[in-house]
């Protein structure tokens, strides 16, 4: 895909998040929408090899959302690469659905774990990596983490563990939207300068803006092809509920759903951002 | 029925735990593509034995430092790459210590990790009451997806191990510090779903787990002395329980002692109690831990201590069969 195509089906899934989480009445925007442009770029820009037609084999890359409520964000991917029909995404959150409020593992095809309790995506994925070493294959595991969940004290089990294991096919992302449920997380309880923690636990860690795809496709591929030794971090500087002008930066949009005219407004910001209208 | 240790092996004392990292060692000598991850444990849970058997087991042990939590959802990962997976620590740090990540991530994905931590109960013995675990049987045994295995002795460590490598999915097996004598002979197999009847008896019947096992035979040679016949049942399999066997059993006998190192409340008693009780309710005595810590003192004190030998045992018979 070409930048415009990446743009294009990144303002794509977020039109599907927002109908989805509106349909639901429930669900969680804020995030989901934050991780948008990091999606696309791994699983449309090149940076993944997955084939929805044969979700197991072996040899695929793999992406664990360590962030579970990002769930909306993720089935809107998963639903657009083929892995289950984009018809379904409209029955998020109901019941008889497999589309649960938190990605289940046994019920969705390309969900490679169930997860939805925080901290423990990061342990997961490097059993994963250090699994997929051992077994000699040469696959990646990419996830997705919320800066919140930093916050947890697994996390950091986890990036000792995978430095002292020099899991170089691990790809860490945070999603640093600088939100949680209960206010900034500068006020909550801060987390601080996250690439510099990455670092000195032994990781090669980075900046990059979470919203600029072609720059998130070049470094996550490179990572990828790195295996010098260090595992990878790239903390991610998003904006909460981007893309959607009243949910942007507000802390308020963490876990709420879209009325049906906050819909269609969020829609028509989101159809005046298409790069095919600008 | 079962093969029993002969009179030569029943003098031989052997920790549970002994069974542990040996037999992975044969699993994985047999083609299973075990793993073990560990807490910084190792060597006490003898998982360093697997690691030891030979060379290329050495990068099948993965020590997560002191990081329990860390250590179960590694093993969910190495599972998840196709591996069978173990993990150590002690019993009350190996489920307590990372109950989230046993529940939202080993069962609720149904993954292929073993949850086998030893020094359960208070027959870790001086360590004390922080490091006796007594209420982990109940912690595993009301997550879906978990079986949960108890075994009595060496042989039955050993066949209990086995037959959590051979099932796909998350299991609960139990082990314990101390060294306590054969109930079983060596290479006896045990099935899931089993309970199994080692003692046949008319009075009472005793269902028992773990450690409590080789008291409750002791109590109905006890027993027995004063012409009392007691039927002793070994219930390894709490999750799923072999309800059957116990309702065979209390149909001729017409009563039931419970005995487990672990606190009354939710355990293997409260199991068969919540099986009996829908179809055939059944008076019950429960020998355990009466909802309490324990504290430090030599295994075979803390067990007259605190009301979990085969003298209590052989009390809770009697007054059960006064109830009938």
């Amino acid at each position: 895909m070409d930048n415009e195509m990446l743009a294009e089906t990144a303002n794509d899934l977020r039109r599907d998040i927002v109908r989805m989480i509106a349909e639901a009445g429930s669900g969680h925007p804020g995030g989901s929408l934050s991780c948008t442009d990091i999606l696309t770029a791994l699983y449309f820009g090149g940076v993944m090899d997955y084939d929805a037609q044969n979700p197991t084999y072996e040899e695929r890359d793999r992406f664990i959302l360590a962030k579970g409520h990002a769930a909306p964000a993720l089935y809107a991917v998963l639903a657009r690469a083929g892995y289950f029909p984009r018809a379904e995404l409209m029955t998020l959150r109901k019941l008889g659905s497999r589309l649960q409020g938190h990605p289940d593992c046994n019920l969705v095809p390309g969900v490679e774990v169930s997860t939805g309790s925080l901290g423990q995506g990061l342990s997961i994925s490097a059993g994963m990596a250090a699994g997929l070493a051992l077994n000699g294959t040469d696959a990646c595991v990419f996830t997705l983490l919320g800066d919140g969940e930093c916050q947890e004290g697994q996390v950091w089990e986890a990036a000792m563990f995978a430095a002292h294991h020099k899991l170089d096919n691990l790809v860490a992302i945070i999603d640093r939207n600088e939100l949680q449920i209960d206010g900034p997380t500068a006020e909550v309880c801060d987390p601080g300068d996250l690439r510099a923690k990455f670092e000195v636990f032994g990781w090669d860690a980075r900046d990059i803006d979470g919203h600029d795809i072609p720059a998130l496709v070049d470094a996550l591929a490179a990572a990828k092809a790195d295996r010098g030794g260090k595992p990878h971090a790239f903390i991610a500087h998003t904006i909460k509920g981007k893309g959607v002008s009243f949910m942007e930066n507000q802390v308020g949009w963490h876990g709420k759903a879209p009325n049906a005219e906050q819909l269609e407004q969020a829609l028509s910001d989101l159809a005046a951002l298409d790069p095919k209208e600008a | 029925m079962v093969k029993l240790a002969d009179a030569s092996q029943a003098t031989e004392k052997l920790a549970t735990r002994a069974a542990y990292g040996t037999t992975l060692a044969q699993l994985a000598d047999e083609g299973l593509p075990i793993v073990a991850v560990e807490a910084d444990l190792a060597g006490s849970t003898t998982t360093k034995k697997f690691a030891a058997a030979k060379p290329e087991y050495e990068k099948r042990l993965f020590d997560c430092g002191i990081a329990e939590q860390n250590m179960i959802d590694v093993a969910a990962g190495l599972s998840l790459a196709g591996n069978i997976a173990f993990t150590g620590s002690f019993a009350v740090f190996g489920t307590g210590r990372a109950y989230d990540q046993i529940r939202n991530t080993v069962c609720y994905s149904r993954l292929n990790v073993k949850i086998a931590p030893t020094h359960a109960g208070i027959s870790v013995g001086p360590d004390g009451g922080s490091h006796q675990m007594l209420e982990d049987i109940a912690l595993m045994r009301v997550l879906p997806n978990m079986r949960v295995l108890v075994p009595a002795d060496y042989a039955a460590a050993q066949a209990s191990i086995r037959l959590a490598a051979q099932t796909p999915g998350p299991f609960y097996v139990r082990m314990g510090r101390a060294a306590v004598p054969r109930v079983y002979a060596d290479g006896v197999e045990l099935e899931l779903g089993r309970a199994y009847v080692l003692r046949p008896g008319t009075d009472a019947t005793i269902v028992a787990c773990g450690v409590e096992v080789e008291q409750a035979l002791k109590a109905a040679d006890m027993l027995a002395e004063e012409g009392i016949s007691a039927e002793v049942i070994d219930a390894f399999c709490v999750k799923p329980l072999d309800v059957d066997t116990i309702v065979a059993s209390v149909e001729k006998t017409g009563c039931v002692v419970t005995a487990e190192e672990h606190n009354v409340y939710g355990g293997m008693g409260s199991a068969v109690a919540e099986a009996l009780a829908a179809v055939r309710p059944t008076p019950q005595e429960f020998v355990g831990m009466k909802d309490r810590f324990g504290k430090s003192g030599a295994y075979e004190e803390l067990s007259a201590y605190f009301g979990l030998d085969a003298k209590a045992i052989d009390e809770a018979v009697k007054r059960v069969i006064a109830r009938k």
